[in-house]
């Protein structure tokens, strides 16, 4: 990743200034799916803010990650209206089928678990997404449905 | 002024005041633990919370300032029962092996245990966990200890520019740590132990090393040579309760005799021959103007962030050895040979202000023919408590005097010890060999002090040399930049990585919060360092007769090339973090 | 760059073509489609609808209608929602399937697809949008475009008297009246503490200092809270108006959107809004040829509850953890890099507008003594109209949850109400009645909050309710000061006890007494707030706590620990329907035998309960 074009452009379109560094990050989340150690180091070394702080930074903010994500990034909404709804069961159904926690990916790097706070969709609660597609009104059943079609693949 | 009323005592104090000084200056003692005067002021912890009269919710007395006519109540039943549950909280999150750990009996939070009798902890759960990081040299980290006060980060981060660690993570996860959560040897950590000093429990300490050096010292086969640097004699006293600053070199030697070291030498003389090793490089340097401005390099710390952050300015460096690293190398050499010793069998000890030297002394360019220059570094704080432990009382002992022969040293090594010290000390030598005669004027005012960056332009034999003394890496820093950007025209620079000095570093006792915010600490050790200065016979490194004879037997004279094997080294960039790919 | 006179232009001809969208009588031939956009609709493939009405209307060679997307209507639970202007047909949960029948037979036939036709609580067949119960009784100022105009085009939002306020301010006004009007106008913060706005805003100005800033907090955080994405979405211009005039008020002239970066469609409308604002010369230098310069950069936030608190967002803003500063010094006095910082959320400046419009006295005359204007909400949880709704202030819950929410799904009882997300409370039964302003929810133990409002029926547990709350609080704290970082944890693994059955009495007066000092000692307002949802459940709800604490009883199925689910023999008629139902076949029994469950199988999930035609099963 040495000579990645996408950290070199991204120190072009930025200015140097400290309070680039979360505008930074999140381009690089967008376009990792994760925070890449190297990309640390560049933007340390741009910015002049030390790699520790950099790690606090990312650490501290929910959005980014560390590791990437499945193939298939599976978030269960906990917001309070889904929450009523049931959702919990969702994300309980979810662990239980793919044998990992939230925040997490499967060993074969199919499939990522996350909970996200409210996605704004409370009319269709509960909810959850597949790489960022909305499946509304969701039950146990219609999880189950989804994650067979997509262990086929 | 402002008027206001503490704890019903009417008092006046100036404006911008903090309640917690206003406080202080009513007699009043108000608890806290995250606050570290002028260096983290924050209002993390909360212990130093008190009511405000027409206040919703408690003040922060260590940040918020006073204002006319406030009435502030420091220990009402509310402010004493939000503490109790305070530190319950942070207690029950610390490990509570108190018997096994370093800090016992200077530990902020014991302190505040004890005071406020708290007897089991009321609110238990979950406590976070964390491996203990002792890979470096210098540092043992142990968060199971850590309360978060974020000290050591306001330390490193903020006075030093280093930002080593930092906060990661969030709410009850958050803790102290590292990029990548990795140890601080693959980090950009300068090992200045700044961090320990600011850590008000066990949760930083030195990697401490001394049952080695009991081992060899009941090792009959083994000659064990230990010497002390300037700055030990003036803080190690108060570890026995002895007021801050006192010089106790008489009894530390007495101590260390009795601890069974062969022989007690003194680094003071060691910093004479780093005097008479610079001067003449930096004459030479000046004559040619090569690589100007020269800087010194006798504090590990710095070398190692010159290293990492500005390899390109290496060739500025000064290529002497530290002090105790000369007077390592002599003893295994010039010494065992004068006095029929096997090197092999010797054993250097350097007792050291500082938590670098513990990773100077293994740097690889210190060795010569295999042999270590220096075998172990212990702290001022191990010291002590080798002396607590070999029953010593301390207090009560005699004064001796160092041994002979490298035992005798003049008020210019003693100086080495504070922000400055090198400096005048060199200039001492080298107005005397740039004019060629013995001045008189030997006290350069000019960088002595307290203040982080101090300049001054000395005429020497009719030329002006322009000269700077920078203490904290956030002032080597500055004048780096000044360095790099052109704008600097110093043709010599003095860096000291701690604040102060070696009187302030990472080995020296550790001063709580109340007492920093309460004594300059600083300037009690530096003041005892100028006496002995002033005090001493001889106080030009040239002039001191150990060294002219040591060149005449031994060395021939500055940079010859016996001096240069052993005296110098050389350094080499360094990446700032060492991270797995 | 557009002059003040081609803007005149603009509103007059746009007013004119669009006056369809809000007379039913309009003298046009034309025809809105109008495609809600919103993020729930969105999520209900409403692109692909919009998409499928102009690709019909092409192939059919029809020239006079225009399908538009717009904002939210609020009725999420409906979506995807399409409404035909100028005659205001609303038709609900529509698929792209159902585009060609709408089309033939609305638009052509010029009749009503009535099948797709929205039906109220009640059952009745509603086909205009103000018919609707769900609208009768809300006022809708904040939301006033929102639904009516495409939030992508500028000319729209001008075409009803948009940045018209900005040119009243620079033309006629001081920035002294501008305060003096917000002040008299009563309007307070929306985004939680209500603080007054004018006084934030004169504050502000009277700080000294050359360089002073304008924040507009968009980081809506708290679960099940989707008012400001609303507004964002749906009139992004509203909010950059408010802030050029508070900009002009205090003597700013730069201004940040801090907004989630989880609200891709919102950043995106209020890029497109900025860059048009620019272009029209309505931000940047020297706008409407005063001498006044203003302009706006986008913020992200990158998923943090805290930096909705306003000295963490401008941490975050620096480029730094989203850790609260403590107060005073106040924003208004230092704030961004230290200098004087106005801070209001979206649905404050989306008032603003019109306040200056219509005058302080308009906006003060509606709501109650103390709290004035409108309050939008995130109506969810079990109600039956979940979506958002903006009444005055003084409205009860009673007329929110039954009037305007159409009352309780599936004949369950209302239990509680929670308002203010995780720093308010809950509010039970007894105060259903209570008219919803400031002071009033701080009464009975809640907050307004940012406006979520979520609603339980008897299903739910409060401890659960209560967990769940500090669950998010501890996930969400920042970690800065010990009370919130350790006292919530303490807290939370004290009502985790609870709910596993291994509590006891004593775990009660913890809970108040951990409640009490993290209120008290916590560094910032969220975790002085942290502890509400306990603290207002123990209040209403202690009975249940002590239920769990010492009978290590649940009478809700949520504390599966301490659930036991059984057949009153009584009732059970022997139909065997919960047998069939059951996932874990733990219920014995066969032919008309009385039916048993095994407790070692059950699991706990309720489906029995809810399949037995006689109400024999319980908890």
């Amino acid at each position: 990743m040495q000579e990645d074009k996408f950290l070199k452009k991204l120190c072009d379109i930025y200015k140097p200034e400290k309070d680039n560094l979360i505008q930074m990050l999140n381009e690089v989340q967008e376009h990792y799916g994760y925070i890449p150690q190297e990309a640390q180091k560049v933007l340390s070394e741009f910015l002049s803010i030390p790699m520790a702080e950099i790690y606090g930074v990312v650490t501290f903010y929910s959005r980014f990650t560390l590791k990437p994500k499945g193939k298939y990034s599976i978030s269960v909404c906990l917001g309070t209206a889904c929450f009523v709804k049931g959702s919990q069961k969702i994300m309980d159904r979810l662990t239980e089928r793919l044998c990992i926690q939230p925040g997490e990916t499967t060993k074969d790097g199919k499939f990522s678990i996350d909970q996200t706070r409210c996605v704004g969709a409370c009319g269709l609660a509960p909810v959850f997404t597949v790489n960022g597609e909305v499946y509304g009104k969701a039950t146990v059943k219609k999880l189950d449905e989804v994650l067979d079609k997509l262990m086929e693949e | 002024m402002i008027n206001l009323t503490i704890d019903n005592q009417k008092i006046k104090v100036p404006e911008g005041t903090t309640i917690l000084e206003a406080a202080k200056q009513a007699g009043i003692d108000i608890p806290t633990l995250c606050f570290l005067k002028e260096i983290n002021e924050v209002g993390d912890c909360r212990m130093c919370i008190v009511e405000v009269e027409g206040r919703r919710g408690f003040a922060t007395s260590c940040i918020q300032t006073v204002e006319e006519g406030m009435v502030v109540h420091t220990h009402t039943q509310n402010v004493l029962e939000a503490r109790h549950v305070i530190l319950d909280l942070i207690i029950s999150n610390h490990a509570k092996d108190c018997l096994t750990c370093t800090r016992s009996g200077n530990c902020e939070l014991q302190m505040l245990a004890t005071k406020f009798n708290v007897l089991n902890v009321e609110f238990p759960g979950e406590m976070t966990k964390h491996k203990v990081d002792d890979l470096s040299p210098s540092i043992v980290r142990d968060f199971n200890k850590c309360i978060l006060c974020r000290r050591c980060v306001a330390a490193c981060k903020n006075v030093q520019h280093i930002g080593a660690i930092d906060v990661i993570n969030r709410g009850f996860e958050s803790c102290i740590s590292t990029v990548g959560d990795c140890s601080l040897n693959n980090v950009n950590c300068t090992f200045c132990g700044q961090c320990i000093e600011a850590c008000p429990t066990g949760a930083l300490h030195e990697k401490e090393s001394i049952n080695d050096v009991w081992a060899k010292l009941k090792d009959p086969d083994t000659y064990v040579v230990v010497q002390t640097a300037p700055a030990v004699r003036v803080a190690l006293g108060e570890e026995f309760q002895m007021p801050i600053g006192t010089n106790v070199a008489g009894k530390m030697v007495t101590a260390l005799k009795r601890l069974g070291f062969d022989k007690v030498f003194d680094t003071n003389t060691g910093a004479d021959f780093t005097i008479m090793e610079e001067a003449n490089e930096f004459v030479k340097r000046f004559k040619k103007n090569d690589n100007l401005p020269m800087m010194t390099s006798c504090c590990p710390a710095w070398v190692k962030y010159i290293e990492s952050y500005e390899p390109d300015l290496l060739p500025h460096l000064s290529s002497c050895k530290s002090p105790h690293q000369m007077f390592g190398a002599l003893i295994k050499s010039y010494y065992a040979n004068k006095m029929g010793i096997n090197p092999e069998k010797i054993y250097t000890v350097s007792v050291m202000p500082c938590i670098a030297k513990k990773f100077e002394r293994q740097r690889p360019e210190m060795q010569n023919d295999g042999l270590w220059d220096v075998d172990n570094v212990i702290t001022t704080r191990e010291l002590s408590r080798m002396i607590k432990q070999a029953n010593i009382e301390f207090t009560k002992l005699e004064d001796s005097e160092f041994d002979a022969p490298m035992g005798e040293a003049t008020g210019a090594g003693a100086i080495f010890g504070t922000t400055g010290g090198v400096m005048e000390a060199a200039l001492r030598t080298a107005q005397d060999t740039l004019t060629g005669k013995s001045l008189d004027k030997i006290e350069f005012e000019q960088v002595r002090g307290g203040k982080g960056i101090k300049k001054a332009t000395i005429e020497i034999a009719g030329k002006p040399i322009k000269v700077v003394a920078a203490s904290g890496l956030s002032n080597a820093r500055k004048i780096l930049d000044e360095i790099k950007s052109g704008k600097a025209d110093y043709q010599f620079v003095e860096i000291m990585a701690c604040p102060g000095g070696c009187i302030m570093g990472g080995g020296q006792p550790i001063k709580s919060s109340k007492i920093r915010s309460e004594v300059d600490v600083r300037k009690l050790r530096a003041d005892s360092i100028y006496s002995i200065d002033e005090k001493s016979t001889i106080r030009k490194s040239h002039e001191n007769p150990v060294l002219k004879k040591i060149y005449e037997e031994y060395l021939e004279e500055p940079g010859s090339y016996r001096a240069e094997k052993l005296l110098h080294t050389n350094y080499r960039k360094r990446e700032k973090y060492n991270l797995d790919r | 760059m557009k002059s003040l006179k081609e803007l005149h232009k603009i509103r007059e001809e746009k007013r004119k073509e669009l006056d369809l969208r809000v007379n039913t009588k309009a003298d046009t031939r034309e025809k809105h489609i109008l495609v809600c956009h919103g993020t729930g609709c969105t999520s209900s493939k409403s692109p692909e609808i919009l998409k499928r009405f102009r690709e019909i209307l092409e192939e059919k060679g029809i020239d006079n209608v225009r399908v538009i997307q717009t904002g939210c209507f609020g009725l999420c639970a409906k979506g995807p929602i399409v409404i035909i202007r100028p005659e205001d047909t609303f038709y609900a949960m529509v698929t792209p399937e159902d585009c060609e029948e709408i089309i033939d037979t609305h638009i052509v036939k010029g009749g009503k697809v009535e099948r797709l036709l929205c039906r109220d609580i009640d059952g009745k067949m509603v086909d205009r949008l103000d018919d609707l119960n769900f609208y009768k009784k809300q006022k809708r100022i904040a939301l006033k475009n929102c639904g009516v105009i495409n939030p992508e085009n500028i000319d729209e939002y001008i075409a009803f008297d948009g940045y018209l306020a900005l040119e009243k301010v620079l033309s006629d006004m001081t920035p002294e009246e501008v305060i003096e009007t917000i002040k008299n106008s009563g309007l307070r913060g929306r985004g939680g503490a209500g603080f007054p706005t004018g006084k934030k805003w004169e504050l502000t100005r009277a700080s000294e200092g050359k360089q002073k800033y304008v924040v507009c907090n968009a980081d809506e955080g708290d679960p099940g809270a989707f008012m400001d994405r609303s507004i964002l979405e749906g009139d992004p211009h509203s909010v950059l108006e408010a802030m050029a005039i508070a900009a002009y008020a205090i003597g700013a002239d730069k201004g940040y959107i801090y907004v989630r970066a989880e609200y891709p469609i919102a950043v995106q409308r209020l890029q497109i809004a900025i860059d048009q604002a620019r272009d029209y010369g309505i931000l940047g230098k020297n706008i409407f040829g005063k001498n006044f310069n203003f302009d706006i950069e986008i913020r992200l936030g990158a998923g943090a509850f805290v930096c909705g608190e306003e000295t963490a967002l401008l941490e975050s803003i620096e480029g730094r953890r989203g850790q609260p500063r403590v107060k005073p010094p106040y924003p208004a006095v230092a704030g961004l890099w230290g200098k004087p910082t106005l801070i209001n959320n979206v649905e404050t400046y989306a008032n603003i507008a019109q306040i200056i419009l219509k005058g302080a006295d308009w906006y003060s005359s509606i709501g109650t003594a103390n709290s004035k204007g409108t309050k939008v909400f995130a109506l969810g949880g079990n109600v039956n109209n979940i979506g958002l709704v903006e009444v005055p202030m003084g409205t009860t819950l009673r007329e929110i949850v039954y009037d305007i929410g159409g009352g309780i799904p599936n004949g369950r009882d209302f239990k509680a109400a929670q308002t203010g997300g995780p720093s308010g409370g809950c509010i039970p039964k007894e105060h259903l009645d209570t008219p919803i302003d400031y002071e009033s929810l701080k009464a009975i133990g809640s907050m307004m909050g940012s406006g979520g409002l979520i609603v339980m029926d008897d299903t739910k547990c409060m401890v659960c309710l209560a967990k769940f709350y500090l669950e998010f609080t501890v996930s969400e704290s920042c970690g800065k000061c010990t009370p919130c970082r350790i006292g919530t944890k303490r807290m939370l693994e004290i009502l985790e006890r609870l709910c596993n059955g291994e509590g006891e009495e004593f775990d009660i007066y913890r809970l108040e007494k951990l409640a009490a000092n993290i209120q008290k000692a916590s560094l910032c307002g969220l975790g002085q707030s942290a502890p509400n949802p306990v603290v207002s459940t123990l209040k209403y709800f202690r009975e249940e706590f002590r239920q769990h604490a010492i009978q290590k009883e649940c009478k809700t199925l949520e504390c599966k620990a301490m659930a036991k689910i059984t057949i009153d023999p009584e009732k059970c008629k022997g139909c065997g329907l919960c047998q069939k139902h059951c996932p874990v076949n733990a219920i014995d029994g066969a032919g008309r035998d009385k039916r048993i469950i095994n407790q070692e199988k059950c699991i706990k999930c309720g489906t029995c309960i809810a399949s037995c035609p006689f109400h024999a099963i319980g908890n």
